[in-house]
């Protein structure tokens, strides 16, 4: 598999190239969050705010209404915990164009519950206005810019940084309001966002062999959440819908499909894979997917519950996953 | 004035701090590597001089993380243990920033709290000496990783404090990046309102910031006048002197919450860290020789061995 580093460093100063009207905006996370290449590149469309989010979040409503799209980078966690009430007055009330780039969501960081959003999207989608879009691969980091540029609002998206596997056909761009179809089947439908993704793709690989007939979809807009593909594939299975997220199972994924099973009345059943209404602590990624149950045998073991078959399959048939190093010239610290 | 002995014994572990830290870092291929240089001083005076904290029996050893806070959770505990018994006459340590967390752990070996072999579970998956550490963390008793938090919880537990009548007094230690936010302030202008003179916060004034010169970044200064605008009795002085820092510690509360500002420099003791300004914030290698030559500067300035 293709692991590419660094990608929206370079790809951002690329595609703002010809747009002098996107600013970047910065919370003391500059190379954290790879904006040091566009605020070299550009130094009159960068500006750094020092650890001051709500002050930032304003900022950028203000900027956004004399016609700039201001594109604020930090963590994700400091977006809505520290500024929401900033986000819904100066950004989501009044609509405006301000683009929040969340890096390091739920699992992908070890800087413990501080650092950790597992609960991003379920704030930030209750909020008026809001699109929410989530990255699970290079072709997605690539091609998310253009996705959130062509919303009339504001737009949250959950990034990913430093080493990213390419899932998905580099001429595949993200597409708004659209799901990606990695598998089609009919037992059962699995949906699943960021990098679960490529958990599941593990699963589904192995699961496949053992006969089980699966549709997957990839989603990566949250919100609005009406893709037609998606909704038919709730109610065409013989088993069930599994969802699959990084980010806890209340107000995610998985809520989001709830509801919307309920009110087309499907009848099968909703099995939710996620975090399970905790905060997480400070450990490596791989560690994290495992303790709290949002990996590849997790998917797996749910698949057996649901189908009450035993498959047999162990860590050694499934495909390898990538395990990017805590210290590397792809990010700029170990968090 | 300290008597020559103690001020050797509080350079002493100053130095130990930097050392222990330096090892972590070369052995890992980088860390929080700066911020041991700046605050060896201030935390191994107040850890020695300044707080009147508990005895622990013996060096503690960190325990594996237990799960977090929660009504099903009856095994939690905090990392409260290390600083010694709680007590109305004891006081209290709150570190603000949690990046700082490697050198408080440095800290507590330093001065006998911690065991040292506990700074070999420091970032391993199931540990509770953290990277960036939580409430559970050796010495740390609230979540502070959100930077700017931390002032005001301590506020909160000085004021409960003083209406329960203790003696104790609450110390913080905080960072220079954290007066660029709001949330300081308002602790601030919370803190002299209430007269809170049952407080004490060293602020390790080093200059710089993950995205390198505080005065590039978002300028904070004059913070002296700053601060005493708020109402606060503020005190600048050398952090790495040692008679400096605890001076200001040993004046008669005068109803105004008291905050030092250590003017400190982020790579006091490693000189040739120097070259990587301004990137002081996370110390990475990008190649073997710069580790070696980071090695040889501890062999050097340390020797071989503990």
């Amino acid at each position: 598999m293709e692991i590419l580093s660094k990608l929206h460093a370079k790809n951002l100063v690329q595609w703002a190239k010809d747009k002098p009207d996107v600013l970047v905006l910065s919370a003391d996370l500059t190379s954290s969050t790879e904006i040091d290449l566009f605020r070299n590149t550009y130094p009159d469309r960068f500006i750094s705010f020092g650890v001051a989010e709500q002050n930032m979040m304003s900022f950028a409503g203000g900027l956004a209404r004399e016609g700039f799209f201001p594109f604020v980078h930090t963590f994700a966690v400091f977006i809505y915990r520290r500024a929401y009430d900033q986000i819904a007055m100066s950004i989501s009330y009044p609509n405006l164009p301000v683009r929040m780039f969340g890096f390091l969501p739920g699992v992908t960081t070890p800087g413990g519950a501080t650092h950790q959003a597992i609960e991003d999207i379920s704030i930030i989608r209750s909020l008026p206005n809001m699109t929410i879009l989530e990255c699970g691969d290079a072709t997605d980091v690539e091609t998310v810019l253009d996705c959130a540029h062509a919303v009339n609002g504001p737009v949250y998206i959950r990034m990913l940084r430093g080493e990213i596997p390419r899932l998905f056909d580099k001429s595949e761009p993200m597409i708004l309001r659209k799901s990606r179809q990695l598998s089609r089947g009919n037992d059962i439908t699995i949906l699943s966002s960021g990098i679960c993704t490529e958990e599941a793709i593990r699963a589904v690989e192995a699961l496949k062999k053992q006969g089980i007939s699966i549709t997957h979809l990839h989603i990566s807009t949250l919100k609005p959440f009406n893709d037609s593909a998606v909704l038919e594939a709730l109610s065409a299975n013989k088993y069930g819908v599994i969802t699959m997220e990084n980010h806890t199972i209340i107000g995610g994924l998985g809520s989001i499909v709830a509801e919307k099973m309920a009110e087309q009345g499907t009848s099968n059943k909703l099995f939710r894979i996620g975090i399970k209404d905790t905060y997480l602590h400070g450990a490596s990624r791989e560690y994290l997917m495992k303790e709290y149950g949002i990996d590849a045998t997790v998917l797996i073991r749910t698949v057996e519950d649901i189908t009450d078959f035993r498959f047999n399959i162990t860590e050694g048939d499934l495909k390898k996953v990538h395990i990017a190093p805590m210290h590397s010239d792809a990010k700029a610290e170990a968090l | 004035m300290l008597q020559t002995l103690s001020i050797q014994k509080l350079q002493q572990a100053a130095k130990g701090i930097r050392r222990r830290v330096l090892e972590y870092v070369i052995k890992n291929n980088g860390g929080y590597l700066s911020q041991a240089c700046s605050s060896a001083e201030m935390l191994s005076s107040l850890y020695l001089e300044i707080m009147n904290l508990g005895k622990v029996e013996s060096p503690i050893m960190p325990l594996p993380f237990s799960g977090v806070p929660g009504q099903n959770n009856p095994d939690y505990f905090t990392g409260a243990m290390f600083n010694g018994p709680k007590a109305q006459s004891f006081d209290r340590f709150i570190l603000s920033p949690s990046q700082y967390s490697l050198v408080l752990y440095a800290a507590l070996i330093e001065t006998g709290r911690m065991a040292p072999e506990g700074l070999e579970q420091f970032n391993k998956d199931g540990s509770t000496v953290e990277m960036i550490g939580a409430e559970h963390s050796p010495g740390m008793e609230i979540m502070s990783g959100s930077l700017g938090q931390g002032l005001s919880q301590a506020a909160g537990i000085a004021y409960a404090r003083r209406l329960k009548g203790e003696t104790g007094k609450t110390w913080v230690f905080m960072s220079d990046g954290e007066f660029q936010i709001g949330q300081t302030w308002e602790a601030m202008q919370t803190m002299s309102f209430y007269k809170l003179d049952n407080t004490g916060i060293y602020v390790d004034v080093n200059g710089y910031q993950c995205d390198g010169r505080t005065s590039s970044v978002m300028n904070i200064e004059p913070l002296d006048e700053r601060l005493g605008s708020f109402g606060a009795r503020v005190f600048k002085v050398n952090g790495h002197d040692i008679d400096e820092l605890i001076a200001p510690s040993k004046l008669e509360p005068d109803g105004r919450p008291l905050v030092v500002l250590c003017y400190t420099n982020p790579y006091q003791g490693i000189e040739i860290l120097k070259e990587y300004a301004p990137k002081f914030h996370y110390i990475r290698f990008k190649a073997e020789a710069e580790r070696q030559r980071l090695s040889d500067f501890l062999k050097q300035t340390y020797g071989d061995s503990f």
